[in-house]
């Protein structure tokens, strides 16, 4: 070290900024020994879930408290099940605020896609897995859409999100009534395939006797392959670095636009994943169901560490942001109280979130590791 | 277009690029004596606009070629040019002694022509090793298995900074962490390492502090030693002299010559970029409106 005067074990302000030129040649490959001491520590507090992670543990620690039956294994369930398919949106919902965007269409494609499904299904007769196909290929499609009009016109996604939101909304009401003359679509239960595709989207399992929806597998499997995702490919890579800084990213030859379009598709593939969920756990759909979901995607990510300006989040944080979501609700419920509540706690859960978020990233922009 | 020039090489400027080429023998260019990049004689307009005019320049294996001069004199055009952002519209473009017509910098970069620009291309809240691979992340693993290789990355990382001089206390830390004289010498490892041959280096030392400045300046020094040839762009003389082999100066678009550092001195330079003739007029003007 050429930092003559400090000496190595004694780290101080002036040693740690300074890129120095090292003629002695100490700058090798391996750790070096002015940041050993207090590093595990650190890295945990600046993890973006590590807010999500205390906020699920007193959420958890109040309803168990105030709540009977919170803890039981019925209990759990019940919670886990509310969580689950929030949880699936958040993730996805994570990965494209993490990359910078946001989708308002992601709570009523849930809607659409259910539709669709249910649709082919029970007015034109189609066995249940090609209807599964074709509202699937809707939904990526208009996923495309969405990134295409915000990448190509580079107006704001809240805003181009917003117009199919409000097109998919109309859309899901219109055809609904068309072809139904009512805002529901029912009769599931009798359709070609739903006993298979049940299965598959809408099954229970026993688990300590009691039993677990599958979709909470679901939650929990896209929520542990987003985190590999982020942390171990060159996607995930793109992702923070389309988020972080969209111009620099594309000047070191990263593919912005095919990104930040795959990631619509990926929320829109999410919606598409929950709406079959639903409609082969329900049987039923109604037609202006989904609407105001989108915003409690965006929540739970936020609860989970994402920065709205983008660049910045985790996945693991979003699932776990959604379970408070789900504690909390069904906790109130659990306690015996008025369900209003809960939008009170959902308010201050929010502010609290993101004031812990914004120092903790203060914490890790300032830190020198 | 892109074959012989269109004019011939200026007067002024290709005499001081032609002493200036002969001094130094150029190791670059498969034994035909060509400089790594050389410009005669270019021209950019906009419209209506001549953004640079009848500009020569010569830039060398080893050496550091600095351009200077003051906003709107027409840097950022012939960075543009060089990096392969703008073609010319007048003079030619040699690589090596071939004349080249970009048609955008990703084919500039494929011939090892690199640009550091201000913005440094660098995503602060990310990790200095996942900025320094970004874009050309190493992996390991097949099809959906397809990982970071973050192992090789990290140390490669370290290692590429670590030749450029630069030791970092952890390569895990946020680029917005680093001070500004450490991100400009990330960018820089980077390039070198992905395989520059050319670097151009957009202002590297505007916004810093003197210290700072110094820093980037030796690694500038340490990639010429490299054998890099540098285009070191600055407003700055005092930044220039100590590294430069060569000064083109700019202004409002066109060459106000190109000096090898034999033919330029530091005092001479900084009167040039500090406005020349036209600040002593200046002088003048105030110092007679003083008197009366």
């Amino acid at each position: 070290m050429s930092t003559s005067g400090t000496t190595p074990s004694a780290p101080t302000e002036e040693a740690a900024g300074r890129a120095v030129p090292a003629p002695s040649g100490t700058g090798g490959p391996g750790p070096d020994e002015r940041v050993a001491p207090a590093r595990l520590v650190h890295r945990l507090l600046i993890r973006p879930e590590l807010g999500s992670l205390i906020g699920a543990v007193l959420v958890m620690g109040f309803f168990g408290f105030v709540a009977d039956g919170f803890f039981t294994a019925a209990g759990a369930a019940t919670w886990l099940d509310d969580s689950a398919t929030l949880g699936i949106m958040a993730v996805a919902v994570a990965l494209l605020m993490i990359g910078g965007e946001f989708d308002l269409s992601a709570g009523v494609m849930t809607a659409s896609t259910a539709l669709i499904t249910a649709m082919l299904a029970t007015r034109a007769g189609w066995s249940v897995w090609p209807a599964l196909a074709v509202s699937l290929l809707f939904a990526l499609a208009v996923g495309a859409l969405n990134g295409w009009l915000v990448v190509r016109t580079g107006l704001p996604s809240f805003i181009i999100t917003l117009g199919t939101f409000l097109a998919l909304q109309g859309l899901n009401l219109g055809v609904t009534r068309h072809v139904t003359n009512s805002v529901q679509v029912s009769g599931m239960r009798s359709t070609d395939g739903y006993e298979s595709a049940g299965r598959f989207f809408a099954s229970t399992m026993a688990i300590a006797g009691t039993e677990i929806q599958v979709s909470v597998l679901w939650w929990l499997v896209l929520a542990a392959l987003a985190t590999w995702l982020l942390a171990r490919t060159r996607f995930g890579n793109w992702i923070y670095a389309v988020g972080g800084a969209p111009i620099s990213a594309r000047n070191v030859g990263v593919p912005v636009d095919r990104t930040k379009i795959v990631l619509f598709m990926t929320t829109a593939g999410a919606g598409w994943l929950v709406g079959s969920i639903n409609i082969l756990r329900y049987t039923s759909v109604q037609a202006n169901q989904g609407i105001g979901l989108e915003f409690q995607y965006i929540i739970a990510a936020v609860i989970g560490g994402c920065l709205l300006t983008g660049g910045y989040g985790s996945a693991i944080g979003a699932a776990v942001g959604a379970l408070i979501f789900g504690m909390a609700r069904q906790g109130i419920v659990y306690a015996k109280w008025n369900s209003d509540w809960f939008q009170l706690f959902l308010g201050v859960m929010l502010l609290a979130a993101v004031l812990v978020n914004n120092s903790f990233r203060r914490r890790a922009e300032r830190s020198r590791r | 277009m892109t074959n012989p020039p269109t004019r011939p090489p200026a007067g002024q400027a290709g005499s001081g690029e032609s002493a200036a080429g002969a001094s130094k023998a150029p190791p670059s260019g498969p034994g035909t004596g060509a400089h790594l990049l050389e410009l005669r004689g270019v021209g950019k307009r906009f419209g209506s606009v001549i953004a640079l005019d009848d500009v020569s320049v010569t830039v060398d294996a080893g050496e550091v070629t600095c351009v200077l001069g003051d906003n709107g004199a027409g840097k950022s055009t012939f960075i543009k040019i060089l990096a392969g952002v703008h073609a010319n519209d007048s003079g030619s473009y040699l690589v090596e002694g071939a004349p080249v017509r970009f048609a955008s910098p990703r084919h500039a970069l494929d011939r090892g022509i690199a640009t550091v620009y201000q913005d440094l291309a660098v995503v602060p809240l990310m990790s200095v090793w996942r900025n320094f691979f970004l874009g050309s992340e190493p992996r390991k693993g097949r099809g959906p298995f397809s990982r970071l290789d973050i192992a090789t990355a990290r140390a490669t990382t370290r290692r590429a900074l670590s030749d450029m001089g630069i030791d970092l206390r952890d390569v895990e830390q946020p680029v917005g962490t680093l001070s500004g004289g450490e991100r400009q010498c990330v960018a820089i490892a980077r390039a070198v390492h992905f395989g520059a041959r050319v670097l151009i280096l957009d202002e590297p030392t505007a916004a810093l502090g003197v210290k700072q400045a110094g820093v980037v300046l030796r690694y500038i020094a340490r990639a010429r030693d490299r054998g890099l040839g540098v285009v070191f762009i600055t407003h700055n003389p005092h930044h220039a002299y100590p590294v430069g082999d060569r000064f083109l100066l700019l202004n409002r678009g066109r060459s106000q010559g190109c000096f090898g550092k034999s033919d330029i001195t530091l005092a001479e330079l900084t009167r040039q970029m500090a406005g020349g003739a036209e600040l002593e007029a200046l002088a003048h003007e105030l110092d007679a409106e003083a008197k009366t």
